[in-house]
């Protein structure tokens, strides 16, 4: 019997023992870094970084750049990127952890509304001496630095001018939306002879809709937000004047493009392939595609949104950004410190700023490395040349992925359907959705 | 005293073996619930700064009147209820109909069953973009797709639950069946029954303790479908309302909430919350329900 009851005692000890185990366990992988942590306790003087990114698309430039650093100086810095459409969600529950990013993104005017309590004043920090532009930063209304701009961004149309040629047409002949329209009909009139066709694909799947909802709305807010002499905060409804330019520049890219327009709605065409293999010559995107593409397309360059505006001759790129850093309130004052190191660090040290611009664009900062991307020297050429930047007054969409979403539904009925029914229920998902989701933010 | 001997150390160390899985079950169901709850009457942006309604000087139902005030939520209620039941019932008969043929000694009934159980073993994700593909890939011989029509997108995720649960419906509807007593069947053959007879009056009482386990799964699968839902549809077609406000018209109750949740501001992630608590509430009752109507069929043999 006493056996028994010593193996009854060796048994529970051991089911512990497993517990304690597999809690060590989750504790490890659960937390990144809980050596950085530990590291921390050793020298008080020491904090790390956690950077929660939302770009996937440089996630491992970021990882390699965090390598360097952590060898440079010590420190340890964790980059975690949030999947593609998701970042909102990863920061709100990433947020909630005992180990909070403390670098992370605030892009728009509903994030600095959603996340300022959550982000220190950057004015007069090391990294806000850095800068030399104050354009792409983003301040609350107590005139709080909430984020500041790490790089920007241009986009427009992509357009491949040896295939214009090809065609029997020249660049010069496209300076407003009359003489895009004229060419790309023609294309697409003739694609079957010339074997290739005007648009790639505008496809309505996640992956590819915002180049729609995002960046091409882009020109009815922007010509709105210019006849108002600017938007410094969120207007709370929109008129919806410039909705007929907006439906000039959709209608030719749908209705010219190597893709039924009924198709569109699930994707899956690859609009980047198409263009970089010579079967589109235009390719609606924007400056960070130039490395994917110029190596196909070597004299790839980019339009503006020309959609039938008076005086669009005039119209430059779509220039701005949603990359911009802001540091976490809540997380002890070393972490902050180390943070900020890191930021000055990224755009002060020439490896490291190369290989960040090459993979964003240009960075406002004062020693940061120049760009050699194609798209975003032209849109420094269109500015040079006395063409008014289209800002991204896209930026301030309401509940922005609900507020698309909606317009991708809108936009699918639409395509398979190019009625003026289907069209009213655009502009009024277009329209009056922003008013609507602007009033449950703020209602 | 050899009684005692063996009692004793049972009644003595019983925590031991009891306590780990208790405080698992405390820390990833009883407390996350009890939060839950509490925070449905919060309003909060992270759950660790929630601050109790009326603490901001609102009601403390807020969230649930506005919850019940949201017509995409009462769509989606309407939608999934309409959903679990077509799907309840389609996934029984069918499972049913394909166990009892696989019982009748088919040659190769056990490769069958392997390959109508296998779809269960793919995720939700993945099967809604396969599915996806499937669907558009034939409808855009028509020039539409799954995403133009609220009828298309609750067909086709009906065919979707269909193809996965029947295997697993199938797996226990076969245990059933073979469970069925022999001399049972064979007195019917004596008594002259037919077949239909023999399957009405003798195998399906004796196979209710399946049943009510197999509608039990499906009519809470069909409520809380969530994956299947997000990566087939996402909520398209989408009515635009006059003034801006949409009606995802394949949205199903899960998805609804965590749209609720992510979709907007601060306010709107206690609504969700007040909805997931409804949500619980709701599956359940009609759980329970359900269990116990199907109970009293069973026959005790």
């Amino acid at each position: 019997m006493k056996a028994k009851r010593i193996l009854a005692i060796v048994l529970a000890v051991l089911m512990v023992a497993a517990l304690a185990a597999c809690g060590a366990k989750t504790n490890d992988s659960n937390s990144g870094t809980a050596s950085a942590d530990s590291g921390k306790k050793a020298d008080a003087t020491g904090g790390s970084v956690y950077w929660l990114n939302f770009k996937p698309e440089i996630d491992e430039t970021l990882q390699s750049l965090a390598a360097k650093y952590k060898e440079a100086k010590g420190v340890d810095v964790k980059v975690v990127t949030a999947a593609s459409g998701t970042y909102s969600q990863t920061l709100t529950s990433e947020m909630d952890k005992s180990n909070p990013p403390t670098l992370f993104v605030i892009g728009n005017q509903q994030g600095v509304k959603d996340w300022k309590d959550y982000a220190i004043d950057l004015k007069d920090t090391a990294i806000a001496k850095e800068l030399n532009t104050d354009a792409y930063n983003l301040y609350d209304e107590d005139g709080k630095l909430v984020s500041i701009g790490y790089c920007y961004e241009c986009y427009g149309i992509i357009v491949n001018p040896d295939l214009i040629e090809k065609a029997g047409h020249t660049m010069d002949e496209i300076k407003n939306f009359d003489g895009l329209k004229a060419v790309a009909e023609d294309i697409h009139a003739r694609a079957a002879e010339l074997g290739f066709d005007a648009f790639s694909s505008s496809d309505m799947d996640d992956s590819s809709s915002w180049r729609f909802t995002g960046h091409m709305a882009n020109l009815e807010y922007f010509y709105e937000e210019k006849e108002a002499g600017g938007w410094t905060e969120c207007p709370a409804s929109l008129t919806g004047k410039y909705m007929d330019n907006f439906k000039n520049l959709y209608d030719l890219c749908i209705n010219n493009s190597l893709t039924a327009p009924a198709d569109l709605a699930t994707g899956g065409h690859d609009a980047e392939n198409e263009f970089k293999t010579g079967k589109a010559a235009f390719f609606v995107n924007g400056s960070w595609e130039y490395a994917a593409v110029s190596e196909d397309v070597p004299n790839a360059t980019m339009i503006p949104y020309y959609c039938g505006v008076e005086g669009e001759e005039k119209a430059g790129l779509n220039c701005g950004t949603e990359n911009c850093w802001a540091v976490n309130s809540k997380v002890s004052e070393a972490d902050q410190q180390a943070t900020i190191d890191f930021m000055v660090w990224l755009v002060t040290d020439p490896e490291a700023s190369a290989t960040m611009v090459e993979q964003l664009g240009i960075m406002p900062y004062k020693s940061a490395a120049k760009s050699s991307n194609g798209f975003l020297n032209d849109a420094a050429k269109y500015t040079a040349d006395g063409c008014y930047v289209m800002d991204w007054a896209t930026n301030y969409q309401p509940n922005v992925d609900e507020y698309r979403a909606a317009l991708v539904a809108a936009l699918n009925q639409y395509n398979a359907d190019q009625s003026d029914d289907n069209w009213a229920a655009v502009r009024t998902a277009f329209v009056d959705g922003w008013a609507q989701q602007y009033a449950a933010i703020n209602g | 005293m050899k009684k005692g001997l063996f009692k004793n150390p049972l009644r003595r160390w019983g925590w031991l073996f009891l306590g780990p899985v208790a405080a698992a079950f405390v820390i990833g169901f009883v407390w996350p619930f009890i939060q839950g709850i509490y925070l449905s009457f919060c309003k909060f942006r992270t759950t660790s700064d929630a601050k109790l309604l009326p603490t901001i000087g609102e009601s403390l139902f807020g969230n649930y009147q506005k919850a019940i005030a949201d017509p995409s939520f009462i769509h989606s209620f309407w939608y999934t209820a309409l959903f679990a039941l077509v799907s309840l019932i389609l996934i029984n008969v069918l499972a049913f109909f394909v166990a009892y043929l696989l019982t009748q000694g088919i040659k190769g009934s056990n490769l069958f069953r392997t390959v109508f159980f296998m779809p269960n073993l793919i995720g939700g994700i993945v099967l809604g973009y396969i599915w996806s593909m499937i669907f558009d890939g034939i409808l855009s011989h028509f020039g539409t797709s799954i995403l133009m029509e609220s009828k298309y997108g609750f067909w086709g995720l009906i065919i979707l639950m269909c193809w996965q649960q029947i295997g697993y419906m199938m797996i226990i509807y076969i245990a059933g069946l073979q469970a069925v007593p022999e001399d049972m069947l064979e007195a019917a053959k004596i008594d002259g029954a037919t077949k239909s007879q023999t399957l009405f009056r003798v195998i399906i009482p004796n196979v209710m303790p399946s049943i009510t386990i197999c509608t039990f799964l499906s009519l809470t699968n069909g409520f809380k479908l969530f994956d299947q839902n997000l990566a087939l549809t996402g909520g398209q077609p989408f009515i635009i309302q006059e003034g801006g406000s949409v009606i995802k018209t394949t949205e199903m109750l899960a998805l609804n909430i965590f749209n609720t949740f992510y979709g907007s501001n601060a306010a709107s992630q206690g609504t969700a919350q007040a909805k997931a608590v409804m949500f619980f509430i709701l599956v359940a009752g009609l759980g329970l329900i359900q269990l116990g109507y199907t109970r009293k069929r069973e026959v005790q043999q």
